[in-house]
């Protein structure tokens, strides 16, 4: 039998009305969340597909040149090639990175880390994975490119360093803007994987340095495929910074220290300019933004004379000898002792129960101010370092600049130490004792000082009483030449001491390297008066000769010349050198023959060329710039090991 | 002998609608493929021809009294269910899902012909059955194993989207036939342990997946989640008034995963905005609401049966489909009828209109 009418008394009616009704609200349904998607999130999805079509390529600005204070280049850029990745348009990111570990010959792990690095960036944003690439790398990784979707090869500037490792202390050198720094306001602007200054002027500097990144708008389609440029924002260079470092002066400093570990500043005595800025042993900065090979890194953290630390501005040592300067300023100036003033040295001074020796053990005899200077008489000095007390001491000291940082605008500058009684209490929560006062005399005890600070106080000495801050940058000029920033001298302030002091302390220095006994004769020129003061700063107590490296004494020199009318102060450590007239001295002299040179008060010496084999010339050994042998007998004496503590 | 009522009779408003969908369709493949051009024939003129050879059959089919079916009905419906076996036991493998029968011109793909067979089975099984106050569960018993075969057939292929499309067309008719509350409440409550058993054991992993990636996209927005990411940024993006023809950056850009098959609509909508996808929307509901008013003006219950269950192909597949491209249902590839690129289900729905057209031009008859 057939049923020709529908289930319900009403034929079916009713039935169909509910499936209309149901479908009507489905339907409705869907157009609601059409309503949702195209009206009311339209903006957002419209955005949303402008950042799928649309990706931003940073160009990176080339960073500005570093010069010296006569326009030579000391750090430009170069052209180099990196590997990036848009993680959007990478379908297997295993495969990718297994390919590329091959085709650059890379550890997997490094590339892995480095693509890590950027999680939580846009999707579309490159990611550098492997930089300074060969050319034949480059040329490999074209050739495959069809199994590396998603991977752009970029060409950035980065750094050249035209002097290789010259100076690298006081450049610094650049890394990946880390994430704290990218959350500080400083770096606001910058993105990650950005290089930005990590140490000295290149850190100190990178506002006026870094330039402004320009970038390219590109649309590509699906695959991340390039289809047009839409739009390009150019990038600018950053400005040149010009220092007030000289090149030759440089370059001088450092080959002097040779395989020394330690420390030379070099400055204008009437300026406060930074003429040689040098901390040994450097380190080659360019490693820093390439790829540090895990081997030189280890050997640069494992070698016992730290060539990654900034000791001309991070070093602080004791000055030795040389702050006997301070010690005979305070007695002058205080009264206590005058020119005619001797004491009587025998080798050793008791104090209480305690002995204090002098470096010569059978004693200077009938000391007074100028030998005391001239031989560095420990004995002269523990007398008048009694006297004065601690806290006179530390009042002269201060009014040179020495216990604090000297604002020359690197980070991390070192102030040192100058003690005084309440800087005991307050740091160890014990008083002072008087039998402390007399290594303080010296130089030695808590006293630290900087090679920057031992160079401000030998120029001002040597300028009689005007403190400069110590200046490393001459001018900022921008791109189209235009100075932005000059700078003048700037005075820190004066000593306001009496000229007599200045000129018993001056001929002292003076009778230190000129003179017969003097221990500063390995500093001599025969051109130029060179007046100075030897520094030998104990490590351990009970220093002896012959001890390992690590204990042995460092050797300290400050000088300035020339002697009537002072250009050019500068202060040597050589570290764990021993003897400041045998470690440091020489060095001093060789900075300043070479300053001298420059300035065409030396004439420098003309190689000799003889006619080689095949044509070849050959220059002659450069006998002048060998350490000058004084003809009198401080320098026998300093020969013998016999300097001053 | 051919009755001149019938021409008198034929339902012009039909095939209008679904007409203007098609012409919607390809002017829409036209710019969805336009970034497709080295390819041999361009879609929108294959598309064409599929039109052409779909209206053919709708025409074949419509020029035959529809009783006819009810005496085929069972013949047919056991021979797609022996094509869906041979499927599985010497089907053609591809993509991973064996889904077709290699017949030496083409391939063919049973579980198509089903979603019309299975249309024709229970119109042809209900038209019988003496119902008084809706099924029992004693009722139901018969009807759930003609759906359930070839529902686990097509499941396990796998094709889920035509499994899922078969057991809503069957389980709308059942609907339509009415359905005791007890019965329902009973099935549902069986349905629970067996939606538990087909998740744990009978979904492959990527089924799984889509189903993850459909409740959250941002999962694996490169992977499975794409399709939905960037077709509701299309759709989106489209916002009041589209981009404009062949503007839709997500599609001419190919961020669109199959933009001119299951994803089209994301296309227009990209194109035309919400005021294009209201009239597309209106179209649809149009079509659906004039194919239930075929099968209220029908006479016979086997006629009505069977627009409504073309109705309810016809249906779900839109919602599916839309539901798919706006983020409202998981990924499960099933075309949108007539805009859709793609011959089988041209044909397929076709041939739904061809019946609807049938019944209409025959209501008269008897």
């Amino acid at each position: 039998m057939k049923h020709n009418i529908l289930p319900d008394d009403d034929g079916g009616g009713r039935r169909i009305i509910g499936l209309s009704l149901g479908a009507f609200a489905i339907f409705f349904l869907l157009l609601s969340r059409l309503w949702y998607l195209q009206v009311v999130n339209a903006d957002d999805l419209m955005n949303q597909s402008e950042n799928n079509r649309l990706r931003f390529v940073p160009v990176a600005a080339p960073r500005g040149a570093i010069l010296d204070r006569n326009g030579k280049v000391l750090v430009t850029n170069t052209p180099s090639f990196s590997v990036a990745v848009i993680p959007q348009d990478v379908k297997d990111k295993e495969q990718l990175i297994d390919n590329l570990a091959r085709y650059l010959n890379l550890d997997r792990n490094e590339i892995e880390t480095k693509w890590n690095k950027g999680q939580g960036r846009a999707k579309y944003y490159p990611l550098v994975v492997a930089s300074g690439i060969t050319r034949d790398q480059m040329e490999f990784l074209e050739e495959n490119r069809l199994s590396l979707s998603g991977v752009n090869i970029e060409m950035k500037p980065i750094r050249a360093y035209a002097n290789g490792t010259l100076a690298s202390h006081l450049l610094g050198y650049l890394g990946e803007v880390n994430e704290e720094e990218l959350n500080s306001e400083k770096y606001q602007e910058y993105n990650a994987g950005d290089y930005i200054g990590k140490s000295g002027i290149e850190r100190a500097w990178e506002s006026y340095l870094h330039g402004t990144d320009g970038g390219r708008q590109i649309e590509v389609d699906a695959r991340g495929r390039f289809l047009r440029t839409v739009a390009e924002t150019g990038s600018s260079v950053g400005n040149t910074v010009m220092l007030t470092v000289d090149l030759n002066l440089q370059k001088a400093a450092e080959q002097a220290m040779g395989d020394m570990a330690g420390a030379v500043v070099a400055m204008d005595v009437n300026t406060g300019e930074i003429l040689a800025f040098s901390s040994n042993p450097d380190y080659d900065p360019a490693l820093f933004t390439g790829r540090m090979p895990p081997d030189t890194w280890k050997q640069y953290l494992e070698d016992e004379r730290h060539p990654l630390e900034n000791k001309a501005l991070k070093g602080m040592y004791p000055p030795g000898s040389t702050f006997k300067i301070i010690t005979a300023i305070a007695g002058l100036e205080e009264g206590l002792i005058n020119e005619n003033t001797t004491v009587e040295c025998n080798g050793s001074y008791k104090f209480g129960n305690a002995t204090f020796r002098c470096w010569e053990h059978k004693g200077h005899g009938t000391v007074n101010l100028r030998r005391s200077l001239r031989e560095s008489c420990d004995v002269f000095y523990y007398k008048l370092a009694e006297r004065l007390g601690v806290n006179r001491i530390a009042a002269y000291a201060k009014r040179f600049g020495l216990g604090a940082p000297m604002g020359i605008g690197l980070e991390n500058e070192k102030g040192g130490i100058i003690p005084t009684e309440q800087w005991k209490l307050k740091r160890f929560g014990k008083k002072w004792f008087a039998g402390e006062t007399l290594p303080v005399g010296i130089g030695q005890g808590y006293v630290l000082t900087t090679p920057v600070q031992l160079a401000s106080m030998i120029a001002t000495v040597a300028n009689e009483g005007k403190i400069y801050r110590p200046q490393l940058v001459k001018r900022v000029v921008d791109a189209d030449g235009k100075v932005l920033k000059e700078f003048t001298p700037q005075l820190a302030g004066t000593t306001g001491l009496k000229p007599e002091t200045y000129r018993l302390v001056k001929e002292g220095l003076f009778a230190v390297v000129n003179e017969p006994r003097g221990t500063g004769g390995m500093a001599r020129l025969w051109e130029v008066k060179v007046a100075g003061k030897t520094g030998s700063s104990q490590v351990v107590r009970d220093s002896k000769a012959g001890m390992a490296y690590k204990y042995r004494d460092h050797a300290l020199f400050v000088a300035f010349a020339p002697y009537e009318k002072p250009e050019i102060a500068v202060a040597v450590v050589v570290e764990h050198g021993e003897h400041g007239g045998s470690a440091a001295a020489p060095v001093t002299a060789k900075v300043l023959r070479a300053y001298f040179e420059g300035k065409g008060v030396i004439k420098k010496p003309v190689p000799k060329v003889q006619p080689q084999q095949e044509g070849e010339a050959v220059a002659e050994p450069d006998r002048q710039a060998a350490p000058q042998a004084p003809p009198a007998t401080p320098a026998t004496e300093n020969r013998s090991g016999n300097t001053d503590r | 002998m051919f009755d001149r009522r019938l021409f008198t009779n034929f339902d012009w408003t039909l095939l209008g609608v679904v007409l203007l969908i098609t012409a919607f369709g390809v002017v829409n493949i036209y710019s969805a493929s336009s970034s497709y051009r080295d390819i041999g024939t361009p879609y929108y003129l294959k598309q064409l021809y599929w039109i052409f050879a779909g209206l053919i059959l709708c025409l074949t089919v419509c020029s035959l009294d529809y009783h006819m079916l009810e005496d085929f009905a069972y013949w047919l419906y056991g021979g797609v269910l022996v094509l869906l076996v041979l499927v599985l036991v010497a089907g053609k493998t591809s993509m991973g899902a064996t889904r077709w029968i290699h017949l030496g011109f083409f391939n063919m793909q049973p579980s198509e012909p089903m979603k019309i067979v299975i249309i024709m089975t229970f119109a042809r099984f209900f038209s019988r059955y003496p119902i008084f106050k809706g099924l029992t569960l004693k009722d139901l018993v018969y009807p759930l194993l003609i759906l359930g075969a070839p529902a686990l057939l097509i499941m396990k292929q796998p094709d889920l989207g035509t499994a899922v499309l078969v057991s809503l067309i069957g389980g709308t008719m059942l609907l339509f036939v009415g359905v005791r509350w007890s019965a329902l409440a009973s099935l549902f409550a069986a349905a629970l342990p067996i939606v538990y058993g087909a998740w744990t054991f009978g979904l492959h992993d990527y089924q799984k997946n889509r189903i993850y990636n459909f409740l959250n996209p941002d999962l694996d927005p490169l992977g499975s989640g794409y399709h939905i990411i960037q077709s509701k940024i299309a759709v989106g993006s489209g916002a009041t008034f589209g981009k404009g023809f062949m503007q839709g950056t997500q599609s001419q850009l190919r961020f669109l995963p199959e933009q001119h098959t299951d994803f089209a609509f994301s296309v227009f909508a990209e194109e035309w905005g919400f005021a294009g996808c209201l009239l597309m929307l209106t179209l649809y509901l149009f079509l659906i609401l004039w194919g239930l008013s075929i099968a209220k003006r029908c006479n016979d219950r086997f006629g009505s049966l069977l627009a409504v269950g073309v109705s309810a192909m016809l249906f779900w597949h839109i919602v599916i489909n839309m539901g798919m491209v706006i983020g409202l249902l998981p990924v499960v590839g099933v075309p949108l009828p007539f805009f859709s690129y793609g011959g089988t289900s041209m044909v397929t729905s076709m041939v739904g209109v061809g019946i609807l057209l049938n019944i209409s031009m025959r209501r008269f008859m008897f």
